[in-house]
Parts: C-alpha cells; structure tokens; sequence
C-alpha cells in the first residue's frame, strides 16, 4: 500500500491534482530531545507529476516542505479515465510511486 | 563536530557557485542543470544567491501577475500554507522562498508544456518574514511576496 493519497478532478477542461504524502520531512536541525545528537536530514528532494505518460510537473523541494507534504496543481486536459502518477525520491535514496484515475 | 560538517557544507555550495555562472555563460543549458537537485540553491543562507543559484539571476522583476497566497498571521511556522498562481503567459517555473530561513529555497515546481501556472503546498518557516513567489516566463521572472507572522516558529527543535 502505498502512502501517496492523490485526488484528481477535471473540470472544464482543467485537471486539479490535490495530493498527500507520509514523509518526515526532517530538517537535519532538531536535536533528538533526549540524547541530543542532531537528527540527520531525511526529506523529498523530488516529485514527478505524469499525466498518463506525460510529465506535467516536477517539483524540486528542500526540508522546508512541511511534514507529511501537500502538494495540489493543475494542468490543461485531462478526462475521466485517464491516470495521474506521483513519484517522490528522497535525500537517502528511498522512492514510491502511487497512481490514481482522473474523475 | 556538525558545526563542522556544516562548514564544509557552505564551502561546498560556494564551489558549487561556479555552476551558475557556467549556466549564465551558456555552457550548460538550464534544462540540464533542472534535471539535478540543483544543491547549490537549496543550500543557499539568503535569498538572493538562492535564486542565482537556482535561475542564474536573482534580478526580478515584482508583479501583479504573480498572486500568492498565506496566511497573515501563522500560528504554527511548521505548517503554512502556501498558494502561487500566475497570469502570465509562457510560466517555466514557480518557486516559493521564506526569506527568513536558515536556508530561503523552499520549493521549485518545474511546469511542463500542459501544466497550468498554479501550485498550492505547505512550507515551514522559522520566523516572521516575506514568503515571496519567484515565477520564471519566457519574458523574465517575475515575483510577489506577502509578510506573514510567525508565532512558533518550525525549523528547529
């Protein structure tokens, strides 16, 4: 099971894609409370957005992004049927992948 | 010992510098340069050299053609939403800083050729400052920024 929920609509000819992803998002800033040590930076570096085999965005993130990143756009075309494909790639390597269908 | 390995992390990104004036110069083509994580922006401490290290340039140019969205006042700096959207024509690319962060970059969407010019997420921010939306067209990059509040901030621990 994968842990990208994605939510995709067209409407008038205008696809929105609203979608969440499970991630920490850690900054490399936070001290672990009770030894101290820093906590090493684990965060999405990169998100593609396909529509069908068509790569209508890629986002470059930093450990800025919040926890649990949102992430919604939009693109031109699109119709009922058709599959919406969000990857992430982290900083330490770590990918996953999720599709779900325009409604 | 962090404080150490960030040294070496600026040293780093300061070489890296290099890579933006070669994009400048015309020896790499952008699109080359986007396909990586583009590590000398991300690392970036201001805004400005974020943005050279991300676009080549840091002139831009303050638009109403670039709406951004967040909210006035911020009551948990780990969860700010933000919404960028753009009226003009030919957007390449949309990118949100916090100009108040350790490290400003927060976010670049790259668009393709179908993408309309909209991008809505949730940042983080480490205190009180502009939140400024950095939209690149084919005729110059564009950019708005909007003042929010930070009540607790949501870098650090």
């Amino acid at each position: 099971m994968s842990n990208i929920k994605i939510r995709a609509k067209a409407s008038n000819g205008v696809t929105t894609v609203k979608s969440l992803m499970s991630h920490e998002m850690e900054t490399g800033l936070r001290k672990d409370k009770k030894t101290g040590e820093a906590i090493p930076a684990h965060f999405i570096q990169e998100v593609t957005a396909k529509w069908n085999d068509q790569v209508v965005m890629t986002a470059l993130w930093s450990s800025g992004v919040s926890k649990n990143p949102y992430l919604s756009f939009k693109f031109n075309g699109g119709a009922a049927g058709d599959t919406v494909e969000i990857t992430w790639v982290d900083n330490k390597g770590a990918s996953e992948s999720a599709t779900a269908e325009i409604s | 010992m962090i404080d150490a390995k960030r040294r070496i992390l600026l040293k780093g990104s300061l070489g890296a510098g290099a890579i933006g004036v070669a994009v400048t110069a015309g020896l790499i083509t952008p699109s080359t340069v986007l396909a990586a994580w583009p590590e000398a922006a991300f690392k970036a401490t201001d805004p400005a050299s974020a943005l050279k290290g991300l676009l080549g340039t840091d002139a831009t140019e303050t638009s109403d053609q670039v709406m951004i969205k967040a909210p006035d006042i911020a009551e948990n700096g780990a969860v700010v939403p933000v919404t960028v959207e753009s009226s003009a024509e030919g957007v390449k690319s949309i990118s949100i800083i916090a100009s108040g962060n350790g490290t400003p970059l927060i976010a670049s969407f790259e668009l393709g050729e179908n993408a309309a010019p909209f991008v809505s997420t949730r940042i983080k921010m480490a205190k009180t400052a502009d939140v400024v939306a950095v939209v690149q067209t084919d005729a110059g990059i564009l950019s708005a920024a909007k003042p929010v509040k930070v009540t607790i901030g949501g870098c650090g621990g």
